[in-house]
């Protein structure tokens, strides 16, 4: 026990010593907060539109004036006729073409209406393809206003949407309580793997191999200095969430404390284990790296799990990044309790048995 | 049996198609000043790791103050003190810190640790460098740290690979007597150097070629048998013949 706690005392020692990290455990997480959420963001904007106008009536007069009003868009005043406005389209100056034909009011009431043409760059398949999809909604507002006017009921009236738990279907609040698992990844995967080569670089670990120290006491003191500054850095992540976002966990804290613990002790075990079958430096932030990636962009992080191939799917199976980022966005944004996700806090809890017993597998005194 | 500290025999270390170490056999007693000498990549090194619990031996056996050096390489850790050929302290530790962090390892009370610490501290004029950080000590002061720090813990044998390798001739005058020091405690060294002068202050010393002990001696009989001068001639007579170069 004696020899736990001197080991601890030692890497926190070293780690305040250096004039370096102390500082990251600060800014690390004030940074993530307050820029990935805003540059992360799947919502469309901006999108620029040439509308050409030649019915020229009141009620396109109406939609020009509606389009431009709504937020998602920017009007290019440039585009006076259809040719100039495709050249437009193909230096990318303007996103989509908005053609009113000649006679649309006119027509509108009767059996064969002219119709609206959207041309839109799909070159960028996200911006194309949801900004004419806004675009159209916002003209089919503008034309149901204008149809209950002349006393005619619109389908569309009939339907309402409604979007549950994200009110404003905001993706910050979908990005925020995920982004902490960058940090975790960052801070207790990746400083562990680093604090442990770093050793072996300097030979230190020679000399602590050649005491009597427990394998699993020394990877322990690795550790637990990391879940301690673990749990620190996402309790600053927490609070920047609050202050900026004003956003609060619906759930319970302790959930996503839990959480936490599970996953730092899963992640800095699989650092630790990565680090142990590394000779340097560069081989063990190149084998970090490659995992990040995988875990950054198949655990759903950025995007659903569930629109990507089945194969994929079933491959998350085995990413504990996964089950964190559900826990976190359900308890987060749907204030879910402990007993209805308790298989994630499971499958959190057998990661961090295997990465441990990994961890002290691979750590060898004697070769 | 009892008198021998270090009992080896027939003990092989080989890294795929290499033979780092050949079969050697060999005996130290309790309490001598064991000179391991040999040119560079003869398998000190090797051998010596194979000794402390940090390499397992391909084939042969051997025992270490009484344990097994194939399978009892946890028990030897506790029983011996080891300084690794390059500087292994915690640069950005403080002396004070690293002497307490493996007096700790070892097993030594809070009040133990801090009355060796300052024995060993005043004894190397050390007092003032209390907390020093280990990174800025001269390479000299910091091998006479090691030395003190592998001996905290009044280990029955304490392996020294290359202590004085880089060390200026005063400093590896004072370096000796801490040697002598500890071996009048009862502590068994065993020790690698490169410095022949040093091997005349050896107990016995065994020369290694090409993996194998090629020769087992006191100083002055080995001299006899080579009919020379001194120790310096000794080493060249044997390691002319090696096989592997530098």
């Amino acid at each position: 026990m004696r020899q736990l706690f001197i080991l601890i005392q030692k890497e926190f020692t070293q780690i305040f010593r250096n004039p370096f990290l102390p500082k990251l455990f600060i800014i690390f997480p004030v940074m993530i907060m307050l820029v990935m959420p805003w540059v992360t963001t799947m919502d469309v904007r901006n999108v620029g539109v040439a509308i050409i106008d030649e019915d020229g009536s009141t009620l396109s007069r109406r939609i020009s004036s509606d389009v431009r009003a709504a937020e998602y868009f920017t009007v290019n005043d440039e585009a006076t006729t259809l040719d100039k406005a495709h050249s437009l389209l193909e230096d990318c100056e303007v996103d989509i073409i908005l053609q009113i034909p000649k006679n649309f009011e006119r027509n509108i009431t009767s059996v064969e209406p002219e119709k609206l043409d959207i041309s839109a760059n799909a070159v960028n398949a996200t911006k194309g393809s949801l900004g004419s999809q806004y675009l159209v909604q916002t003209i089919g507002s503008t034309l149901s206003k204008y149809m209950s006017e002349q006393g005619v009921q619109q389908a569309s009236d009939l339907i309402a949407v409604q979007n549950r738990y994200n009110p404003t279907l905001n993706y910050r609040h979908l990005m925020i309580p995920a982004l902490m698992i960058m940090l975790l990844i960052l801070i207790c995967g990746f400083m562990s793997a680093i604090n442990i080569v770093t050793e072996k670089e300097n030979g230190t670990i020679e000399q602590i191999n050649v005491t009597p120290v427990g394998k699993f006491t020394f990877v322990l003191a690795k550790l637990i200095p990391f879940w301690i500054i673990g749990l620190f850095v996402v309790t600053v992540a927490m609070f920047v969430a609050l202050v900026v976002y004003g956003l609060t966990p619906l759930g319970s804290l302790w959930n996503i404390y839990l959480a936490t613990i599970l996953f730092i002790l899963g992640f800095s075990g699989f650092g630790v284990a990565v680090a142990n079958l590394s000779d340097n430096i560069q081989q063990t932030m190149f084998v970090m790296f490659f995992f990040v990636i995988i875990f950054m962009y198949l655990s759903g992080l950025l995007t659903p799990i569930s629109s990507m191939p089945e194969w994929a799917q079933k491959f998350t199976v085995i990413l504990p990044p996964r089950y964190y980022i559900e826990i976190m966005r359900s308890v987060y944004l749907k204030g879910t309790t402990f007993l209805e996700i308790w298989h994630n806090f499971a499958a959190l809890g057998v990661f961090v048995i295997i990465f441990n017993l990994l961890a002290t597998i691979t750590y060898k005194k004697q070769v | 049996m009892n008198d021998y500290i270090i009992s080896v025999r027939e003990l092989t270390k080989c890294f795929g198609d290499f033979t780092s170490v050949n079969r050697i056999s060999f005996d130290v007693q309790r309490g001598e000043i064991f000179g391991f000498l040999g040119a560079n990549g003869a398998g000190k090194t090797t051998a010596m790791r194979m000794l402390c619990g940090l390499s397992y031996p391909t084939s042969g056996s051997g025992t270490v103050a009484g344990w097994d050096v194939m399978r009892e390489g946890e028990q030897i850790k506790r029983h011996i003190g080891y300084m690794s050929q390059k500087f292994s302290l915690y640069n950005d530790l403080t002396v004070w810190e690293n002497i307490r962090l493996f007096a700790g390892i070892y097993g030594l009370s809070k009040a133990e640790t801090e009355r060796r610490a300052t024995e060993v501290l005043e004894r190397l004029n050390f007092s003032s460098e209390r907390n020093t950080l280990v990174g800025s000590l001269p390479l000299g002061w910091k091998q006479k740290l090691s030395f003190a720090i592998a001996t905290i813990h009044r280990p029955e044998v304490v392996f020294l690979d290359e202590p004085t390798g880089g060390v200026d001739p005063i400093t590896r005058r004072q370096f000796w007597e801490m040697i002598y020091e500890a071996a009048d405690g009862g502590t068994t060294i065993f020790v690698t150097t490169h410095y022949m002068d040093e091997a005349e202050y050896c107990t016995r010393v065994s020369i290694m070629v090409d993996g194998e002990v090629r020769a087992l001696d006191t100083p002055a009989r080995l001299k006899k048998q080579y009919a020379t001068e001194s120790m310096d001639e000794v080493f060249r007579i044997l390691a002319r013949g090696a096989k592997r170069g530098e």
